[in-house]
């Protein structure tokens, strides 16, 4: 257990609710779900979600932190946005689904070997590189994701998509030697820094 | 009409040798019949699309949007801020609301900001480009310049998520858009009527980390255009166009079906109805082509 989950756990004690609403973004709008279950029946991934949406409100307000913040649910959100506009009471689901991955994270008890946690690492390290994304290395890193022999697997069976968006422009393998990026890298990479160190001040500890 | 000027925000995957770089081919092309000036903001950045939050926490992606925002004030001021992907322009917008209604982390985003020289006023309009034919143009004025209508293409208005939800378009459910079927009826194509899955998910970014349970989805889509006579299907979001085109080998070989149905851009339609190539409309990009299109163009 990594230092600043241990203390979260002793500051907060048995108020895990509390909290998601001081570290989660958009936490504090959890204590307004009604239980209606409109956003887990309009999740498109929901019925492969442990817990969906709704039952993750009722667990934080029930203390159940480890089962939360461990879950591979949220990291199943495509970001479709249904269960925000159909939420009666407004609730920024998205965004507390994401919130509640990325703080997973900064506590270091993520589920490591979910896909899509992996992938929204490889895409925010892609980025923040070099300020624009890289197609075609994000895809590399992504089939290569879970070592080498399972890459090579992956790749093959990508081949004659790739091939596909080389033939029609919509990839090219020169990229793989630089490719796009600001060029104001230096600016870019301490606003970066800047802000990271801002979110980590701010984070209760 | 005199010319209009935006602040252009493309993105990462309509850059050049990117996943989108056809929509941007066809995007040029219907802006130059309808004299509109798409100023690009220097060098902008990528916005996280809604899936870098495992490692970017809520201030530093804020800061993304904020950075490419106050570029557009310092270089193109004054102007609209106008993107083309569903994803820049929900994250650009979704910011602009954030920092709207939190002083806090406006000072701290301004904060983050200065280590690049910059400063946000968070002033200007950020729209998606749908918007401004809608809005700035109208179906009306979008017609005038068809020299050579879709007559006898069927075409599934697929609108998908971020177009969508949770802005969406102005005077337009987010249940039942029509906007989209409105393009198709003044390109002179018909529009399936009551396409189910119009603004269903297609698994946006999980289609690379979660290919199985998005292509789920994806099929759905197909087959429901498919069931509408559709000859293809059209969107206004880059993820959608490359989910839904580019995995129907996959699907295929999965699910025994026999899809092999095109999917382009509002944009290409809009291009091809202008009278322009099939080069200009971007119809090169198509990995399934889209032979009707390419048939009408070719004329």
């Amino acid at each position: 257990m990594s230092d600043m989950n241990t203390g979260m756990v002793e500051k907060y004690r048995n108020n895990f609710l509390k909290e998601v609403e001081a570290n989660v973004e958009e936490g504090e709008w959890v204590k307004m779900c009604m239980q209606c279950g409109v956003c887990s029946g309009s999740c498109p991934l929901g019925p492969h979600w442990d817990h969906p949406p709704q039952e993750l409100f009722m667990m934080i307000r029930a203390g159940k932190r480890d089962e939360v913040l461990e879950s591979t649910s949220m990291w199943m959100c495509t970001s479709c946005y249904n269960c925000i506009v159909r939420c009666p009471r407004e609730l920024p689901i998205t965004h507390i689904m994401h919130g509640l991955a990325h703080y997973a994270t900064r506590l270091g008890i993520e589920p490591k070997n979910q896909p899509t946690r992996k992938f929204s690492q490889l895409f925010w390290d892609n980025l923040a590189k070099n300020g624009r994304v890289n197609e075609l290395k994000l895809g590399i890193s992504l089939y290569f994701m879970n070592g080498f022999v399972e890459g090579i697997k992956t790749a093959l069976g990508m081949a004659g998509i790739g091939m596909g968006m080389v033939k029609t422009k919509r990839m090219n393998p020169m990229e793989i030697l630089g490719g796009h990026t600001v060029k104001d890298k230096k600016g870019f990479q301490a606003m970066i820094k800047k802000a990271q160190e801002l979110e980590a001040a701010r984070v209760d500890n | 009409m005199a010319t209009k000027e935006y602040s252009f925000y493309p993105g990462c995957s309509s850059q050049e040798g990117a996943s989108s770089s056809n929509y941007l081919k066809s995007v040029q092309t219907m802006c130059d019949v309808l004299d509109i000036k798409l100023n690009t903001i220097p060098d902008w950045n990528c916005c996280s699309a809604s899936i870098g939050y495992c490692g970017g926490g809520e201030l530093p992606r804020l800061a993304l949007s904020a950075r490419n925002i106050a570029l557009s004030e310092q270089h193109n001021a004054g102007q609209d801020i106008v993107a083309t992907c569903a994803a820049c322009w929900l994250a650009t917008k979704e910011t602009q609301e954030r920092l709207e209604t939190d002083p806090d982390l406006m000072a701290e985003t301004n904060q983050a900001l200065s280590e690049a020289g910059l400063t946000l006023k968070n002033e200007n309009k950020i729209r998606h480009m749908v918007e401004v034919l809608i809005e700035d143009f109208g179906y009306d004025e979008l017609g005038k310049h068809v020299t050579k209508p879709l007559e006898g293409v069927k075409i599934a208005g697929y609108v998908g998520c971020q177009t969508n939800r949770p802005f969406g378009i102005e005077g337009e459910s987010f249940e039942n858009p029509k906007y989209l079927d409105k393009f198709i009826e003044t390109m002179g194509a018909e529009p399936v009527e009551n396409y189910d899955k119009k603004v269903s998910c297609c698994g946006g970014a999980l289609a690379f980390s979660e290919p199985e349970k998005s292509q789920a989805l994806i099929k759905d889509i197909i087959e429901a255009a498919y069931d509408g006579g559709a000859d293809m299907i059209v969107t206004p979001c880059p993820v959608c166009q490359m989910n839904v085109e580019v995995y129907q080998d996959k699907i295929n070989a999965t699910y025994g079906t026999k899809f092999n149905i095109p999917v382009t851009y509002y944009s290409t339609l809009m291009s091809v109805a202008y009278g322009k190539s099939g080069k200009e409309a971007g119809l090169d990009g198509q990995i399934i082509p889209a032979k009707k299109l390419e048939e009408i163009a070719g004329k």
